[in-house]
């Protein structure tokens, strides 16, 4: 068995453990809570294999230092190893506080990232370095920006879980804020998931279909009808979480979990992120950049958009210690620093120079 | 009339350290570069404009550019506003910190005092227990207790009061202001590296020398020294196009003699009087004075090396062939039907054509290429096409940056300071004790200005030590 097959395994067992933890917070039983943590658990372990025997293949291929060949170098190795950091941050959340309710908040997360790293159309191959990516500085940023990205979505998901527990009034904006992007979320794993089936299970694919086929099987179909479907569908979820998400507090409220704990957790998770992510993402790239352009910072817009997200989590913590906001605001901001760790990581890549491609077409 | 100067002055001030300011900025300075990365900073105006009228429609998209001429949106970052805002930022923190840290060094130089009674009470941790010993066992007992967790511990006596106090992390509350700190010192480096270094550019010909740069706006900078390229080489994959290095050999000269010679590559550059040189691209450039460099082993093993301009001849030792470079490519290709052509620019495959004579007769036509050595065969022995010197130039980043070790000496400090303001936190302890006869009253109470929950965990083991026996 070679690494890819490893995380075919990992990747498997992390979306059953997905469905169990979501199942267990709805059905409650402590038996199902047990599988789905022994299927983190070994998925982790299988992922963890693959991981070290992708290493050596990447060494054996590339020959070089063993520091180098860590295969972290493109979109896919990173998300794969977000994907990691995020289910050992997870396990240890579950094993500090006891309390398995996380999971259905934090292993979706890791679900989206797997499928997008499926179907988006990435390279998956072993590709040798180019020379700017020969630095032993890409190990310790590329690592330590990851480390931070995993702290930085398990205080999402906490935000998450703390404001439904704590906003229920529909009318407000912190509600519609909320529910809105839980939904957002909800509705592009479901569509990927939709994706998945019919393109990878079902075996429907086409040849227009080779690149990505992330959302052709719903918001980017090739039927119009499809695509109207997919964007009426989406708006109605919207509006069901909307409707509906005052009752996700009957789900969390029994498993003794306060809303202050999460609050507190946010709050933790942020303080272990921002020092990570300062040091291993802006220093380091910084330091790295350097090295390779002579420019340490030359605000190209993945920087730019690192150095905003820093300032938001900056805006949290200043906020939080300072001007004393708790509770609903200061777990808004927490949502927009994770939607900014996201812009910064894949809507650079797949929007702002989409923007700027098309612009020169 | 003077007090009413000194409350300007003190409105200012106060303007310059609140932390609502610091909030607006921080939200301002994250908005607006959110704009300057949709934007394409300096770019050709017809990139953004499509960009602009396809968000608002091609209408207004002309006009909105004009906006965004006129405010400089489109170099942003070095606009005046911009560059004010920075200049806020680093003010609101500045006045900020030393607006706090007198006070904060106030606390930290008083000693830690034993508590008041009457204080404990307000402590966020507190437990009380009785202890079966006597008044010096119990004392004996806490005082290991507590070494064991890692407290230096004071003992103060006050009547039948015993007070065992400790503290720790004290150092930890300077964190934050050895974070802002360090900030304030990374603009100071930014600064300096602006004002007093350049950042510009040179393209080295194989062979040929320099003893200027060029800013990005074409203004020549003088080095101070010249700087030769002897050699340019990128190195691939085994059977690929995918670049494993770039390499070139920079000397050094003053007045005419050599100094320092380094190979560079991408991520070893080469410093030389505050001047550093950056291995960033690379070209294709022939020129007259071009050396085809040959290897030549002939059936006898004699191995000899040649080096001849376009268009000559030389002779394979030991026989009367001679051989002539007939053409050349440098980067050859094959296409589906079996043509060579050249696809690109760079000298990603390049490859010569040998013609051979012996006599006034073509016997042979051959394309001999530098990566396949299979192609150097011949009848008469092997010809390996070594190189073709002084046709590459070298893209070099030229950089003077003064402020750079400030930047990285600032990254340092912020590193620690971020350290002991999220991984350490200022902890005090005190324990009470009275004696009630045989048995002792133990009262133990902890404070700490973050990180609670530690706090009261290790408080937790203590008295779960002591009361377990
Ligand atoms: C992006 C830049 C900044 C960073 C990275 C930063 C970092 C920090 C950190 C790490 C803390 C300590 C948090 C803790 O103890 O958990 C802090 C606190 C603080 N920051 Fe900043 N800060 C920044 C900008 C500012 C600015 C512009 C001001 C100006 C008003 C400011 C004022 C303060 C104050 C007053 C405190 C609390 C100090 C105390 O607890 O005594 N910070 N900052």
């Amino acid at each position: 068995m070679d690494s890819s097959d490893f995380f075919g395994l990992s990747a498997i067992a992390y979306i059953l453990s997905m469905i169990l933890y979501i199942s267990f917070l709805v059905f409650k039983k402590e038996t199902i809570g047990i599988v789905a943590t022994t299927f983190a658990a070994l998925g982790l372990l299988a992922h963890t294999i693959a991981f070290a025997l992708r290493w050596k293949e990447f060494y054996e291929i590339g020959k070089m230092g063993i520091l180098r060949a860590v295969p972290l170098t493109n979109l896919y190795e990173s998300l794969i190893f977000f994907v990691w950091c995020l289910i050992v941050g997870y396990l240890i959340v579950e094993w500090k506080y006891k309390n398995r309710s996380f999971g259905a908040f934090i292993t979706p997360i890791a679900g989206m990232a797997l499928a997008f790293a499926d179907i988006s159309g990435m390279s998956k191959d072993i590709h040798p370095l180019v020379p700017a990516l020969q630095s032993n500085w890409l190990l310790a940023h590329v690592t330590m920006s990851f480390i931070s990205y995993a702290a930085f979505a398990i205080s999402f998901a906490t935000a998450i879980m703390y404001l439904a527990m704590v906003s229920d009034n529909k009318k407000s904006l912190s509600y519609i804020f909320w529910t809105a992007i839980l939904g957002i979320f909800t509705v592009v794993l479901i569509a990927m998931g939709i994706d998945f089936l019919t393109f990878k299970v079902a075996g429907l694919s086409h040849k227009a279909f080779l690149k990505s086929y992330l959302f052709k099987a719903t918001f980017r179909s090739e039927s119009t009808m499809i695509s109207i479907i997919s964007y009426i569908a989406a708006i109605a979820a919207l509006l069901g979480f909307w409707s509906l998400g005052v009752g996700i507090k009957r789900f969390i409220s029994p498993f003794s979990i306060t809303a202050e704990q999460l609050d507190d957790l946010t709050y933790k998770c942020i303080a272990v992120g921002f020092p990570v992510f300062t040091l291993g993402g802006l220093i380091f790239g910084a330091v790295w950049a350097d090295q390779a352009w002579g420019r340490y910072w030359s605000w190209d817009p993945k920087e730019t958009w690192s150095l905003i997200t820093w300032f938001v989590y900056a805006f949290y913590i200043h906020a939080r210690l300072l001007r004393g906001w708790r509770g609903i605001k200061i777990a808004i901001v927490a949502l927009v620093g994770f939607i900014s760790t996201i812009f910064t990581y894949l809507g650079v890549n797949l929007l702002l120079s989409g923007l700027h491609s098309y612009g020169s077409m | 009339m003077q007090n009413n100067k000194k409350g300007t002055v003190d409105k200012i001030w106060d303007f310059f350290a609140s932390i609502k300011l610091a909030i607006f900025v921080f939200t301002a300075i994250g908005i607006t570069s959110i704009v300057g990365t949709i934007i394409e900073q300096n770019a050709e105006p017809e990139k953004n404009i499509r960009l602009l009228s396809k968000m608002f429609g091609s209408s207004y998209a002309s006009d909105i550019y004009r906006l965004v001429d006129a405010i400089g949106l489109n170099n942003m970052y070095h606009s005046w506003w911009f560059i004010a805002l920075l200049f806020l930022f680093v003010s609101n923190l500045l006045i900020c910190s030393l607006e706090r840290l007198p006070s904060i060094i106030k606390i930290l130089k008083e000693p830690q005092k034993p508590i008041e009674q009457e204080n404990f009470e307000g402590l966020p941790i507190r437990h009380k227990l009785t202890m079966k010993q006597d008044l010096q066992g119990a004392v004996q007992r806490l005082s290991s207790v507590m070494q064991k967790a890692g407290f230096k511990f004071y003992e103060h006596r006050e009547g039948d009061l015993v007070q065992l106090y400790a503290e720790a992390g004290r150092y930890s509350r300077f964190g934050v202001y050895i974070t802002h700190l360090s900030i304030l010192l990374l603009f100071i480096g930014v600064v300096i590296g602006i004002f007093m270094g350049f950042n510009g550019y040179l393209n080295l010909l194989e062979g040929t020398s320099s003893s200027v740069a060029y800013l990005a706006n074409g203004k020549e900078i003088n080095l101070g020294f010249d700087i030769r390229c002897d050699d340019f080489e990128v190195s691939f994959y085994e059977g690929t196009d995918t670049p494993k290095a770039y390499r070139s050999v920079l000397v050094v000269l003053e007045q005419g003699k050599e100094i320092l010679r380094k190979d560079i590559e991408v991520n070893t550059p080469l410093r030389y009087k505050g001047i550093t040189f950056y291995q960033s691209s690379f070209g294709f450039a022939p020129s007259p004075q071009s050396l085809f460099h040959f290897r030549i082993a002939s059936k006898s093993n004699k191995i000899q090396e040649i080096k001849i301009p376009f268009d000559e001849t030389f002779i394979i030792p030991d026989t009367k062939v001679k051989v002539k470079i007939s053409d050349f490519t440098p980067a050859l290709g094959v296409d589906e039907s079996g043509k060579l052509f050249t696809y690109a620019d760079s000298m990603y495959n390049p490859a010569v054509l040998l013609e051979f004579h012996e006599g006034n007769r073509v016997i042979n036509r051959q394309w001999v290429i530098k990566r396949y050595p299979h192609t150097w065969v011949f009848p008469e022995g092997t010809i390996e096409f070594v190189d073709l010197w002084g046709s590459q130039y070298t893209g070099l980043q030229v950089r003077k940056d003064p402020g750079v070790w400030i930047v990285y000496v600032a990254c340092l400090i912020m590193s620690v300071g971020l350290y002991m303001s999220f991984f350490m936190s200022h902890r005090r302890l005190w324990i009470l004790l009275r004696s009630t006869g045989k048995e002792t009253e133990v009262m133990i109470g902890g404070w700490s200005n973050k990180y609670r929950a530690s706090l009261a965990a290790k408080i937790q083991g203590m008295v779960d030590s002591i009361t377990s026996k």
